[in-house]
């Protein structure tokens, strides 16, 4: 009976729970950061890292889409970790971000975007050619989900590929955002991510929104407004280059 | 007042996502362009406008710095509710475009980082 109240008043109140859940979550993980790293792994990139860990096996014992969310105790931390209260407090973050610091590297953030979606489309479509794909449309879906999951699906339904690739290409998509949340932090220091300049950079060239928002909080919260405003013109330019200009190419050179 | 902070933040979210949707349905493309980005500098410039005007008081300050401190959890969230196994589970190629798309991007990060368009400085 105590087992069945408990759980009904969890699932009842998703989002507290999910609150409390996660709260735990980055304790224990800046726990680990302190004790076992002596600080050298930041707690935040440890609390992402463990997240995905638990995300994928949660995705092993649903088999469902939502990582953990899929647990119906914790279908709270899909709400908390969605799009709308994602979104929401990168919105925050830009409170206190310099002006000047937009103003001086506007142009190259936007020149970043540009080239951020036209070399992951390229590198993506080689690996494909690679693999043995002479069809444009799947080249250019594959392509298209290096950029980001979105701009994948999106171009694949654009060319009419087949659920396959496009399933391929968000795979893709989801690799690339996986990695920059957990490569950021460790590669940060040899790139010279370490001003607004270079952040601003780093987003318009990953564009993968939860990668950046992932990787800026676990290297440098004081960056992730810069980082998170050129990422979110990248899906855009993203889903307008690839089915037209790009896949134009691509069916150009077969 | 602490909710008048969280309702500018709504405000300039919405307005945002709105006007992010529009433009993206101007170029004709399915998605929001930029949206979010339209709603951090709407942000940054309202709360640098009522700076001149009338000080925007520091429980409205507290409104939206609760959200920013938000942020990483929201983000670990995220992190826990994402698809790993499609990820992990779908074959080598949709992993090494995924890898490759990343090491190319970081790797071009440091040479853009030194142009600087548009700055006075002259070295």
């Amino acid at each position: 009976m105590l087992i069945d109240t408990m759980e009904a008043v969890l699932v009842k109140n998703g989002l507290i729970t999910a609150f409390v859940f996660v709260g735990i979550l980055v304790w224990i993980s800046y726990e680990i950061s302190a004790r076992l790293t002596r600080g050298h792994i930041h707690g935040s990139a440890i609390a992402i890292a463990l997240g995905l860990v638990l995300a994928y096996i949660g995705g092993s014992m649903t088999g469902g889409s939502q990582g953990l969310a899929d647990f119906s105790v914790l279908a709270g931390v899909g709400i908390m970790g969605g799009a709308m209260f994602r979104d929401f407090a990168i919105v925050a973050t830009a409170f206190g971000a310099e002006l000047e610091a937009l103003r001086k590297a506007g142009v190259v953030g936007a020149v970043s975007v540009i080239i951020g979606v036209v070399l992951s489309f390229v590198v993506g479509a080689i690996v494909a050619v690679a693999f043995g794909y002479t069809d444009p449309v799947a080249i250019s879906t594959i392509g298209a989900g290096a950029a980001t999951y979105i701009v994948g699906p999106v171009t694949g339904t654009a060319l009419g590929a087949d659920s396959g690739v496009i399933a391929l290409s968000v795979a893709a998509g989801l690799t690339k955002s996986v990695l920059v949340m957990i490569g950021t932090p460790f590669v940060a220091p040899k790139i010279g991510l370490n001003s607004p300049h270079a952040a601003l950079i780093y987003g318009g060239l990953m564009g993968t929104t939860s990668g950046v928002a992932g990787g800026l909080a676990a290297t440098d919260p004081k960056l992730v407004p810069y980082g998170a405003m050129t990422a979110t013109f990248y899906t855009g330019v993203g889903c307008l280059l690839a089915p037209s200009v790009l896949f134009l190419a691509v069916r150009a050179l077969y | 007042m602490v909710i008048y902070g969280v309702a500018l933040l709504a405000f300039c979210m919405l307005t945002g996502i709105f006007l992010g949707d529009i433009l993206g349905q101007l170029i004709g493309v399915q998605a929001n362009v930029g949206g979010v980005g339209i709603a951090m500098l709407l942000l940054i410039i309202l709360s640098n406008l009522t700076h001149h005007k009338f000080s925007i008081g520091s429980a409205t300050e507290n409104g939206v710095h609760f959200w920013s401190a938000m942020y990483i959890p929201i983000v670990v969230a995220m992190a826990a509710k994402q698809d790993v196994l499609a990820a992990v589970s779908s074959g080598w190629m949709a992993i090494i475009a995924g890898v490759a798309a990343v090491a190319v991007s970081f790797a071009m990060i440091p040479l853009l980082d030194r142009i600087h368009i548009g700055e006075d400085d002259v070295d």
